[in-house]
């Protein structure tokens, strides 16, 4: 036997949260799942409202106690099948609701739940649009309407933008999609890691096929959604700034269906200082959302260009910018 | 709080007796085994001494039958896409319903590639029907994959009388014995296997190193080409520390193999008879009667397991589920589907998988938190009324969309 003592190692981990566990849950998604508040159905109810699919693995019942005078939400309890973060979104829905109009609770977004939840991963967004179906389906109910779901979940393709199957498909329907770059350039799908590109190709074989076409990856693509012109000559700094202006500008609708928006704070040499705001600020794929406008930026104006965070400027104090 | 491992079919802690045997191969014979000075000469002899306690682990007739590579997923890889290049007329594979996603990405993938792939559905306890596996057998069938125990459930399947049946019908024979070498006895000189892939990290040595054991005489061809390292049968430079440690790995686990079978599997049996004596409404998945010593697979009706999951985490307890929100997917594990587990169960099957580093300690912190978490998580659930489940739960809560 060799003497090699490890017994002492000298070696370091790097630090990780005390209670890891298979997500990044934030402490906000722990605590209400820990802790949750206004479990179990509200006694004497007078709306309910029950959502999921016991397949999916996620199911949710919100009962109301609603003031027929007032239209007050008085009471809201929740009974939810499902993960930690299911039951954290049912948990922190009736918080948000309790004391609310019914019209003002229907303005209730999912990403006011997840904000209040201070984020939840891609993959579990889901369950913050599931509380707020529970919602609409609950006051449908005390209204005596009746609530459909108008949307269809598929099983989740881009990881990096958080971009299902169903809404791949319609798009490739909607807009005559041909090749990954073309879903790329409409729904972002695809335009990370790459990961996915073989799920997006199998869509699209799918749904051309569906339309009597053959898939082809060598396909021209169809037309990027505001197409900006290619530059051609080396650029002043001030057409660069004009540029990326430019750029960031037909990049806006996408960010802000996502509820966030992004700002220039300056550009020096080749590098792009932006900002971040709305849903886009801390939402935990900012990095790759800058990741996508970099790769915009350098696609349009054909030189290298680096998008960082304005955050980081404040590293650049002693440096000399030449 | 406890420290409490209880995920050993993941991965498993690695030996100290492995890390010491490892340390020298990073620090002093650091040479390429290829080369011809002093801090190569003695890896030649540490690669040759772990060949043949890997040997000496599945009871193969050759030492030159291991072949090191980095994982159990490559061995697999190369296994079956050997198999299909050495005979391009035949354009069928057989499989299993339950095998690793090793196994089943690749086929899903031949699949598209014009291949037919063939697999085999699973009883309500995770047993194959050997009798529709011999009419499936024919000269059109390239290769046979059916792994040794199931990664979930520890369901054991007749490998040795399925390869035989394949070698009477002249089809290769392939078996992922990741979970089961370490675990079980086996003597493969003694039966027809013609390959087999099993991986470090499960039998207590380090991530990154596997093994494809390919019996001699069986054609074969490279994944990876390049040079002359595993006689070219598996290019790229040997990873000697590894390779010395998985042969120590095995010389621990054939001396452990009667401890695992007694010892660890009382511990298993122990707290599966407690939990299912404590809590109602859950049971235990797969072939109870022919499984691993070391896992068990336990539903918990009318809750979810990745909540399971983080209120034992909270009390110092590691172990896994199959439901869909563990892996970010919109369906819970394939085993429990292909063995009809309804939803409002397969959605909380919890794994334990002991080693022999586990104790009656581990078994008694369970059984100590188990019934409250499953009763906190209960009074969550809208399948949950009270004392039980409510009256014929699917229907009298059948929210909208499904």
């Amino acid at each position: 036997m060799l003497g090699y003592a490890i017994a002492n190692p000298t070696y370091t981990l790097p630090t990780q949260s005390e209670d890891k566990t298979m997500w990044d849950y934030s402490d906000k998604v722990k605590e209400h799942f820990f802790n949750p508040k206004n479990a179990g159905a509200v006694v004497d109810a007078n709306a309910t409202g029950e959502v999921g699919s016991i397949s999916c693995g996620d199911a949710l019942r919100l009962t109301l106690k609603v003031d027929d005078e007032s239209e007050i939400i008085l009471e809201a309890g929740f009974q939810t099948f499902g993960c930690g973060s299911a039951i954290a979104s049912s948990s922190v829905l009736t918080e948000i609701i309790k004391g609310m109009t019914l019209d003002d609770a229907l303005k209730v977004t999912n990403q006011d739940i997840a904000d209040q939840l201070e984020g939840l991963p891609p993959e579990k967004m889901h369950c913050s649009v599931m509380g707020r179906e529970a919602l609409q389906a609950a006051i449908a109910n005390y209204r005596g309407e009746e609530w459909k779901d108008d949307h269809e979940e598929g099983a989740l393709i881009c990881k990096c933008f958080a971009i299902d199957a169903v809404m791949i498909e319609e798009m490739v329907w909607a807009n005559k999609l041909r090749t990954v770059e073309d879903v790329t350039n409409f729904t972002k799908a695809g335009g990370g890691c790459a990961a996915c590109h073989e799920d997006i190709e199998a869509i699209l074989e799918k749904v051309l096929a569906e339309k009597g076409e053959k898939f082809d990856p060598t396909a021209a693509p169809v037309a990027a959604p505001e197409k900006i012109a290619a530059v051609k000559a080396p650029l002043t700094n001030l057409q660069r700034i004009k540029k990326i202006e430019e750029v960031l500008e037909s990049l806006r609708p996408a960010l802000m269906a996502d509820g966030g928006d992004v700002e220039l704070v300056e550009v020096i040499g080749n590098t792009a200082y932006v900002n971040m705001t709305g849903a886009c600020n801390g939402c935990q794929m900012a990095a790759m959302t800058i990741a996508g406008i970099q790769q915009r930026l350098m696609e349009v104006m054909g030189e290298f260009i680096k998008v960082v965070p304005a955050s980081e400027m404040s590293k650049l104090v002693n440096i000399e910018v030449a | 709080m406890a420290d409490i491992y209880l995920d050993n079919n993941a991965t498993t802690k690695v030996d100290p007796a492995v890390v010491d045997v490892m340390i020298p191969y990073f620090l002093e014979q650091y040479g390429n085994p290829s080369s011809i000075h002093k801090f190569a000469d003695g890896v030649a002899r540490g690669l040759k001494q772990a060949r043949q306690q890997v040997q000496a682990l599945i009871g193969c007739e050759h030492d030159s039958e291991i072949i090191f590579t980095s994982c159990g997923t490559e061995s697999n890889s190369t296994a079956i896409l050997s198999a299909i290049k050495a005979q391009p007329n035949k354009k069928e594979i057989i499989t299993t319903t339950v095998e690793h996603p090793a196994i089943l990405s690749l086929c899903d993938y031949l699949e598209k590639e014009g291949y037919t792939i063939h697999r085999m559905p699973v009883d309500k306890a995770g047993r194959l029907n050997l009798e529709s596996y011999k009419r499936l057998l024919s000269d059109q069938v390239a290769i046979v994959s059916v792994m040794w125990a199931n990664n979930e459930t520890g369901t054991i399947f007749p490998v040795a009388e399925m390869a035989a049946l394949a070698n009477a019908a002249g089809v290769m024979f392939h078996t992922d014995a990741v979970q089961a070498v370490g675990k079980i006895p086996m003597m493969l000189q003694d039966t027809k296997i013609d390959m087999l892939s099993l991986s470090g990290h499960k039998l207590h040595a380090p991530k990154g190193i596997g093994v494809l054991y390919l019996r001699r005489g069986t054609r074969y061809r490279p994944l990876l080409r390049g040079g002359h390292q595993e006689r070219g049968r598996r290019a790229g430079t040997e990873n000697s520390a590894s390779i010395v440690g998985l042969g120590k790995a095995c010389e621990l686990a054939l001396e452990y193999i009667e401890y695992e079978n007694t010892k660890v599997k009382a511990m298993r049996d122990c707290l599966e008879q407690g939990i299912t004596e404590q809590i109602a409404h859950c049971f235990v998945t797969g072939d109870m009667y022919n499984r691993l010593p070391n896992t068990t697979d336990i539903a918990f009706e009318y809750i979810e397991g990745e909540s399971i999951l983080m209120l034992l985490n909270k009390a110092g307890i590691a172990a896994s589920s199959g439901s869909a929100c563990t892996s970010g997917s919109l369906e819970p594990s394939h085993v429990m589907r292909a063995m009809d587990i309804p939803y409002t169960a397969a959605h909380g099957t919890i794994r334990f998988s002991f080693s022999r580093y586990n104790t009656m300690a581990d078994v008694d912190a369970v059984l100590e938190v188990m019934p409250g978490i499953v009763a906190t998580l209960r009074k969550l659930s809208p399948y949950w009324d009270g004392n039980g489940p409510v009256a014929d739960p699917e229907k009298a809560f059948a929210p909208t969309y499904a």
